[in-house]
């Protein structure tokens, strides 16, 4: 179920901005009118515009003390009925992780965008990196999902900035949108659609008499609705194990029914949530398996392989996590092997070769960050994945 | 008063607690041990909102994690357990996406001066318009006694086995300094003082601060040889000075000493929302729509 855009603040039309500002964008089409922020290479420029923009169209824009602080402001936000997000690069982002935690164990349905950058530790401040994606599937602590999108153009990071919104609210969840330092800074045309085109998912209120409400049962798709502070419900939330009424219940009985719902909402449902987008699959002899800017990086390499007469598909994940692990699986059934370049020394490859059970080869090429691929080592790594 | 037949009958029946109606009793017992000060500034609280005439629907109470961290759980209000040290910023996303709720912190020392101390500095400065009520009892009690940044100078814990010889913080003395514009002390003996100031603190504009010193029994008067809970209120009676105004500066604690109580700091600032209002205003004129 959706409604249309708030016309207010959108900004129709063509625009020549870089994906940090598109995601800013994004996130005011979307509905979002409370961010709080730190601020941090190379994200910063989102929290700008959004500072910029948000005193005339009703938003709260506030800069924390912390990353910290920013990502539990905005829950604060959520609780008394914002959209909200918060922004950051990797340092920042570590700071979030137990935050990230909360919301998955509170359902509070949010946004944290992450511009990677290179780390460990302060890294490469300036340059690009896609060594979080890890982290923003298993960073906080204890068994949870989340969901993670990976745009790689600016028009992108305005489009799966709203899917994000969209999707925290259906399925109350943490949303990551991992952007990275290139799709952050590249400056691209962007087109806005007018507010009438762009599809937004409310949240989930509930809508039956006030008697009949529990905070945490869940709808037939495994999300209870909620309400808000000032509603008059007098709700409790809290990061302890809790039963339906949301109080905490230290057993683990208890344990189990909430871990199994909070993560099966998003695994029972992964079918809808991944996306994905191919080219010439079909048929393939090798699948590159590219995600974020490296999906741009690959195709010099795939059209250099073609010419040379390989038949090599191009599969780019749109969704991370939910990881697409049955379309893996059903590709996996033909072709001779997997190529999967990315910005880190080994993350999402873990996950193709998780699909692939050993049933077909998987060739990684890592690269540390700073930079993205040369082409050359796309392409390599392509024929020689043929090779005995 | 008339009595209904249903109350003239002789049941025998517990007697129920006269703030009963803001509390959650079908989550009682809670959890603090016997002789724990916690209880006696969740009641001083409940009078407070009572008597405060805010509207209780549009009150929220966000706490951390800790002993004092469950007193949100035990109110009925909305409420939110946060994590550990944070409930300051959970509560300053609450007020500021929606400033016609009334926001309440409640937590212990080690949540909010300790873990949380970046935040409560910052939530003064900007004077959010909230309410902090700061449950000092010197002591980690939920983790098992372990020394904080509240441990007086000379006692003893678990992760101080040898004495503590850490400088303690001067909480209303950090709180005054960094911006707060209502700044009380009391302890769990006080009852009244603290009710009356808790009250005062909620009906005031901008970031309020209420420490109340409560006896920690099980882990702090213990290891330290204080006796039980009355016995720490007894040194509460016995040594507090009421000193209203007193310059902050000069209300540190030491252990076992002189405790200056009273009301130290009333003063008049704009809040975070209304200083970015008006600041607003002025800057876009009639194109601004004030928050």
């Amino acid at each position: 179920m959706t409604v249309k855009a708030d016309p207010k603040g959108v900004l129709s039309g063509a625009h020549f901005i870089d994906g940090d500002h598109a995601c800013a964008e994004g996130a005011i089409a979307a509905g979002c009118r409370f961010v709080a922020g730190y601020p941090i290479t190379p994200s910063t420029e989102v929290v700008e515009r959004i500072a910029e923009r948000f005193p005339l169209i009703g938003g709260m824009f506030i800069q924390m003390e912390d990353e910290i602080a920013s990502s539990i402001a905005i829950q604060g936000a959520v609780w008394a009925g914002k959209k909200a997000m918060t922004v950051t690069s990797g340092p920042g982002f570590s700071l979030m992780m137990e935050h990230i935690g909360l919301a998955a164990m509170t359902e509070t349905p949010c946004v944290f965008v992450d511009v990677q950058r290179a780390g460990p530790s302060t890294g490469l401040p300036t340059l690009p990196a896609q060594g979080d994606m890890m982290q923003a599937r298993w960073g906080s602590h204890g068994d949870y999902e989340i969901i993670a999108l990976c745009p790689n153009s600016p028009q992108e990071s305005f489009d799966l900035t709203i899917k994000a919104f969209n999707l925290s609210e259906e399925y109350r969840v943490p949303v990551m949108l991992m952007l990275d330092e290139c799709v952050g800074h590249m400056t691209e045309r962007v087109i806005i659609p007018p507010a009438g085109e762009i599809e937004i998912r409310p949240r989930r209120y509930w809508k039956g008499s006030p008697e009949d409400y529990l905070p945490y049962r869940a709808d037939k798709d495994g999300v209870p609705p909620l309400v808000k502070a000032g509603d008059g419900y007098g709700i409790h939330i809290t990061g302890l194990t809790h039963d339906e009424r949301g109080y905490p219940v230290m057993t683990a009985d208890a344990q189990e029914e909430l871990v199994h719902r909070l993560v099966n909402k998003i695994r029972e449902n992964a079918g809808s949530i991944v996306e994905f987008k191919e080219d010439r699959v079909d048929g393939a002899q090798v699948v590159v398996v590219t995600y974020g800017i490296t999906s741009r990086v690959a195709i010099p390499a795939i059209e250099q392989a073609r010419r040379e007469g390989i038949r090599v598909g191009h599969f780019r994940m749109i969704t991370a996590w939910p990881f697409p692990e049955k379309r893996i699986r059903e590709l996996s059934a033909a072709a001779g092997a997997f190529v999967v370049p990315e910005i880190n020394y080994g993350q999402m490859v873990h996950e193709v070769e998780g699909a692939v059970a050993g049933k077909t080869r998987v060739v990684h090429v890592p690269h540390g960050g700073g930079s993205v691929h040369d082409p050359k080592d796309i392409h390599a790594a392509i024929v020689n994945s043929l090779k005995g | 008063m008339m009595m209904s037949e249903e109350s003239m009958n002789l049941d025998v029946r517990p007697p129920s607690n006269p703030v009963e109606d803001l509390l959650r009793m079908e989550r009682m017992p809670h959890i603090w041990c016997p002789g724990c000060g916690i209880g006696t500034t969740v009641n001083c609280f409940a009078r407070a909102l009572e008597t405060s005439g805010l509207d209780l629907k549009k009150t929220a109470i966000v706490s951390g994690i800790g002993c004092a961290g469950r007193v949100a759980g035990y109110m009925k209000l909305d409420s939110f357990h946060t994590t550990h040290g944070r409930a300051i910023p959970f509560a300053t996303g609450l007020k500021l996406a929606n400033p016609g709720l009334k926001v309440i912190v409640y937590s212990g020392d080690g949540d909010l001066v300790a873990i949380g101390g970046n935040h409560f500095i910052h939530a003064a400065r900007r004077n959010v318009d909230m309410t902090v009520i700061l449950l000092n009892n010197h002591i980690y009690g939920m983790t098992g006694g372990q020394v904080a940044p509240t441990t007086p100078v000379g006692a003893t814990a678990s992760t101080a086995p040898h004495g503590n010889f850490e400088e303690s913080f001067n909480l209303p003395y950090l709180a005054e300094s960094c911006g707060a514009v209502y700044v009380a002390r009391w302890t769990a003996y006080h009852v009244r003082h603290a009710t009356k100031s808790i009250k005062e603190a909620l009906l005031k504009k901008g970031f309020s601060f209420v420490e109340i010193l409560a006896p920690c029994p099980t882990l702090y008067s213990r290891r330290n040889k204080l006796g039980d809970g009355l016995a720490q209120m007894k040194y509460y009676a016995a040594q507090s000075e009421i000193r209203n105004e007193a310059d902050t500066k000069t209300v540190g604690l030491a252990f076992q000493g002189k405790i200056i109580v009273g009301k130290f700091v009333d003063r008049e600032k704009p809040t975070y929302l209304d200083a970015m209002n008006a600041f607003y205003a002025r800057k876009f004129g009639e194109g601004y729509e004030p928050y």
